[in-house]
């Protein structure tokens, strides 16, 4: 299916995915005036956009090239959230990150000072001016962060409404199956189930899937499924207010684990469910309900929420965020393969990362040079350094 | 999970509909322990759970009120399954909680060395402008409601939609007073006779729905075939329908509209089988010649999931006499491989074919075709949970790169409410695909809902013993 006009010469650029990465990533490109086709063996949010929350966070990054990356997409998607329409559901909530004794809480501040000292908006919350922000959060907690600057969108929508504002041609139902190459080593396109598409540049926006896209071509990644399952409630009135987790999140997400991991992430939603995470497991593609992490889900949300114990949740998903070894996303120019940018792995902040991610890949199809801090995410990392296991968060483990 | 094989049943069975009886009844015959856990307050299922005075579906065939009676069967009604997974000892657990719907809620589970899901099926919609006007009520919710306490959905009643369960429902409507100026039968029975074979194999359905036919008759009830109501009118309540004639597709034929004053419309389109706790637990389906998903199952009635079996019309609708056939054969199966000496019973097995191949014609002939769409306005509403129109659904699929019903609920959030899409997922399904045809069924990782607090607490879950 093709739902735009489909250009007579050949796109400028091919986008690999239909997410909410590979739609910004169409977006930015088709603003800077390249032409763009988006393909996609699926529908549009198909993928781990249609599988996760919404959360646009900069408290859960630790100050440097993340952060950074985060405090950009969120000046980008305040933009987004005037040009596009409402139904992306947009909305400037702010986060609460509590911590559940003094240890934790001395952690968080400390993290919290050094994302101030790196330009986030960060205000601890005494303890006993957590239920002005929460009303209905359990006593005994010893504190907490505000970040005023953590937003919520709709990602489906905001991916739907990017591709749409884009004017990409897209072609939904159609698996890229390789990359085509020139006798010289630079890309020209790629193969897809119903034929061959050809375009300069390719960018590689397959999400969990991203991994295997070049790796005929040599220009394969470590991208691994991390799986997370979401619980999604009844519709409530406001009973969640911002979005509220726990401390132990952020180190979860660094944590260089196969087995499940748990902490507890709670936010409502603009159309009145509350939705429950986040569990971390390497598990491949597989989506079986694992009833084990539903119950430590549900387990923390009431400890955190107790008025939620009442209430049902209505259904469960599964989605796979896409992980590369070190937790950060691989953005720019492949060495390997001339032509080939990538746009991937980006864990559990996809939706958050992805404007910002759009920018610079954009930057790279109109070579430009990439700012010094996006050298962080550069994909031939993996290819010359060993496999080096990211340092843990100052945030102690539980 | 901290299970204790003595806690363990040999056979937990989800629905006590005939299906499930039947193989309670089986089961126990063989020695086998049985659990039997139904949502409602009594077994039966869907056409036995009401014993209907003056109506013809008759009492209860008497092994399945022994099976409820059996010392190894274990009854518990108003058990309301939400999940079924296998622990790490290989046992089964299924999980539910109890009480009525919304209230009193306390979580069950029971423990099981085999997995038996008999939990049938549930009525197709497909919207119409007007479909949710008061008086508009489900062929099958018509005929329940008469069964349980004889009450009538109205006075002039219009039966429509598609499929055998039409004629039946008429009859008992008429039977117990009602006056029904039509039944509206979007498939045509012409199309029966091109499927001699297979109707051949079960004359006793035959016979069935030729003893319907003349009940109607005597009752004065006109049979429209190849037609469908289009429209419902009213304000407060249906006051009359537009019957329009179709096409071989489906497609409403312009110019053959017509007004029929009722005070009641008792519509539905099929069934489609419940196959939630099961696609959950990772159990293949196939595509039914309607265009829904069954189970797979082997020729043990064994699901592609091993331990995992299923009966009656979760496998695909085939009716009563198919779901106690079945039952029974799932339930030797299951002794078998429990080491329980249980004979193959290839005539069973020979008759169970019959009817399951005399019902796959029968629902071949009543296929929704393609152009029911003809008869759906942008503005008419799908999903009523969501207020989501059917123009909106098309827009998602036209404007925002929807093809599946997944995506068209993320992008309009049609059939995310209460029925998680139970009521208009089948529509969505069908406005979507490409083809028109799903590609994949739904998936409801929850059968029911449940509290966060019963997930919270899952360690500590009491077994389920007595019924209450
Ligand atoms: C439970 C959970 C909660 C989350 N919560 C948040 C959150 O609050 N905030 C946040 O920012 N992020 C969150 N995430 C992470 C976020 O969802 C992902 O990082 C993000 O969706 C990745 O987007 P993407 O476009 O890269 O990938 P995807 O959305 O997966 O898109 C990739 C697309 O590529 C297509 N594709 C793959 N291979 C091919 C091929 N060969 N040919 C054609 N098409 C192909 C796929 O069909 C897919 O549509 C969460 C994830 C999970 C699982
Ligand atoms: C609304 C309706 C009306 C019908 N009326 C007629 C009729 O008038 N005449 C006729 O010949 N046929 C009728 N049928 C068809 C008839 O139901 C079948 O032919 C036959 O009864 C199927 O038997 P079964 O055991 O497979 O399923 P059912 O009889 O449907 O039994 C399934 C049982 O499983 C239970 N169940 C399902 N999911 C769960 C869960 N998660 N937790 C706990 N319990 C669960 C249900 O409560 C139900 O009791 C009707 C079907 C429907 C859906």
């Amino acid at each position: 299916m093709v739902l735009a006009v489909s250009p007579t010469r050949p796109p400028d650029v091919i986008v690999v995915g239909a997410g909410a990465v590979g739609a910004a990533c169409a977006y930015h490109a088709a603003r800077a005036g390249l032409s763009v086709t988006v393909v996609d063996r699926g529908p549009v949010a198909g993928g781990t956009t249609g599988a996760g929350e919404g959360n646009l966070l900069v408290s859960d990054k630790e100050p440097g090239p993340e952060l950074h990356l985060a405090l950009l997409s969120t000046d980008l998607w305040r933009e987004l959230a005037d040009a596009l329409p409402p139904d992306i559901e947009y909305e400037a909530k702010g986060g609460l990150v509590v911590a559940p004794d003094a240890g934790r809480l001395d952690a968080l501040r400390a993290l919290a000072a050094a994302q101030s000292a790196a330009g986030a908006e960060a205000r601890p919350v005494p303890a006993a001016a957590l239920r002005d922000l929460e009303p209905h959060l359990a006593p005994g907690l010893a504190g907490g962060v505000h970040y005023p600057q953590d937003a919520q969108v709709m990602p489906a929508l905001a991916a739907a409404r990017l591709l749409r504002a884009s004017g990409a041609a897209l072609r939904l139902g159609e698996e890229v199956t390789a990359l085509l190459t020139t006798a010289a080593g630079r890309v020209r396109g790629v193969r897809t189930t119903r034929g061959d598409l050809h375009a300069p540049c390719v960018v590689n926006a397959a999400g969990a899937w991203a991994g295997s896209l070049g790796r005929a071509a040599g220009a394969g990644l470590p991208v691994r499924p991390r799986r997370g399952f979401v619980l999604v409630t009844e519709p409530l009135p406001r009973v969640v207010r911002h979005k509220v987790y726990t401390a132990d999140y952020v180190a979860d997400v660094a944590a260089d684990t196969a087995a499940l991991r748990t902490s507890t992430v709670v936010e409502g939603t603009a159309a009145g469910p509350v939705l429950v995470g986040a569990s971390r497991e390497l598990t491949g593609y597989d989506r079986t309900l694992s009833l084990p992490a539903l119950r430590r889900l549900a387990a923390g949300a009431v400890a955190l929420f107790p008025v939620l114990a009442g209430v049902r949740a209505l259904r469960t998903y599964a989605g796979f965020r896409p992980c590369l070894p070190d937790r950060l996303p691989a953005i720019g120019p492949d060495p390997r393969l001339p032509g080939l940018v990538h746009a991937c792995g980006h864990e559990g902040a996809g939706i958050g990362l992805a404007p910002a991610t759009g920018l610079l890949v954009t930057r790279a199809l109109t070579g430009g040079e990439l700012p010094a801090w996006a050298r962080a995410f550069r994909p031939e990392r993996f290819a010359t350094a060993p496999k080096e296991p990211r340092p843990e968060t100052p945030t102690p483990p539980r | 999970m901290p299970t204790s094989p003595s806690d363990a049943r040999d056979l937990a069975i989800v629905g006590a509909g005939p299906a499930g009886l039947s193989a309670a009844a089986t089961a126990a015959r063989l020695g086998l322990t049985v659990t039997l856990l139904d949502a409602a307050p009594r077994p039966g299922g869907q056409i036995r759970r009401h014993p209907a005075p003056g109506l013809r579906t008759g009492p209860p065939d008497p092994s399945l009120r022994r099976a409820q009676l059996h010392p190894l069967v274990r009854h518990l009604p108003r058990h309301h399954v939400w999940s079924a997974a296998r622990g790490e000892t290989g046992l089964w657990t299924v999980h539910a909680v109890t009480g009525d719907d919304g209230d009193g809620e306390r979580p069950v589970r029971v423990t099981a060395r085999a997995l038996l899901l008999a939990t049938g099926a549930h009525e197709r919609h497909l919207p119409f402008p007007g479909w949710t006007l008061p008086g508009v009520v489900g062929a099958g919710g018509a005929q329940a409601m008469l069964k349980s306490d004889l009450v009538l959905p109205g006075r002039r009643v219009v039966v429509a939609g598609s499929g055998p369960l039409l004629l039946a429902v008429a009859s008992s409507l008429a039977a117990a007073g009602a006056r029904v100026p039509a039944v509206v039968e979007a498939a045509g029975y012409l199309r029966y006779a091109r499927r001699p074979a297979a109707l051949a194999a079960d004359p006793r359905k035959l016979a069935e729905g030729a003893a319907h036919l003349a009940a109607l008759l005597r009752h004065h009830v006109r049979l429209l075939t190849r037609s469908a109501v289009t429209a419902a009118h009213g304000t407060d309540r249906v006051e009359a329908v537009t019957v329009t004639r179709l096409g071989p597709d489906w497609r409403p034929l312009p110019g053959t509209a017509r007004r029929l004053p009722c005070d009641a419309l008792a519509v539905g389109h099929g069934l489609v089988p419940q196959t939630d706790l099961a696609t959950t637990l990772g159990c293949a389906t196939r595509r039914t010649a309607d265009g829904t998903f069954a189970l797979l199952l082997d020729d043990d009635l064994e699901t592609t999931v091993r331990g995992v079996w299923a009966a009656g019309e979760s496998a695909g609708v085939a009716g009563e006499r198919a779901a106690l056939a079945e039952g029974e054969l799932a339930a030797r199966a299951v002794a078998r491989r429990l080491g329980r000496p249980a004979a193959l019973s290839p005539a069973l097995r020979r008759r169970r074919a019959r009817l399951r191949a005399f019902a796959d014609a029968m629902t071949a002939v009543h296929a929704p075709g393609p152009g029911w769409t003809g008869w759906l306005p942008d503005a008419t509403e799908v999903c009523r949970c969501e207020e989501v129109t059917a123009g909106r659904v098309r827009a998602a699929v036209r404007d925002l790169g929807a093809r599946d019903a997944r995506t068209v609920k993320l992008l309009t959030r049609a059939g995310m409410g209460w029925c998680q899409g139970r009521t208009c997922g089948q529509a969505v399904a069908r406005l979507t695909a490409p083809d028109g045809r799903p590609a994949a069924p739904e998936r409801r990782p929850f059968a029911v809902p449940v509290t966060l607090g019963t997930l919270a607490a899952l360690d500590d879950t009491p077994h389920g013993k007595e019924p209450r």
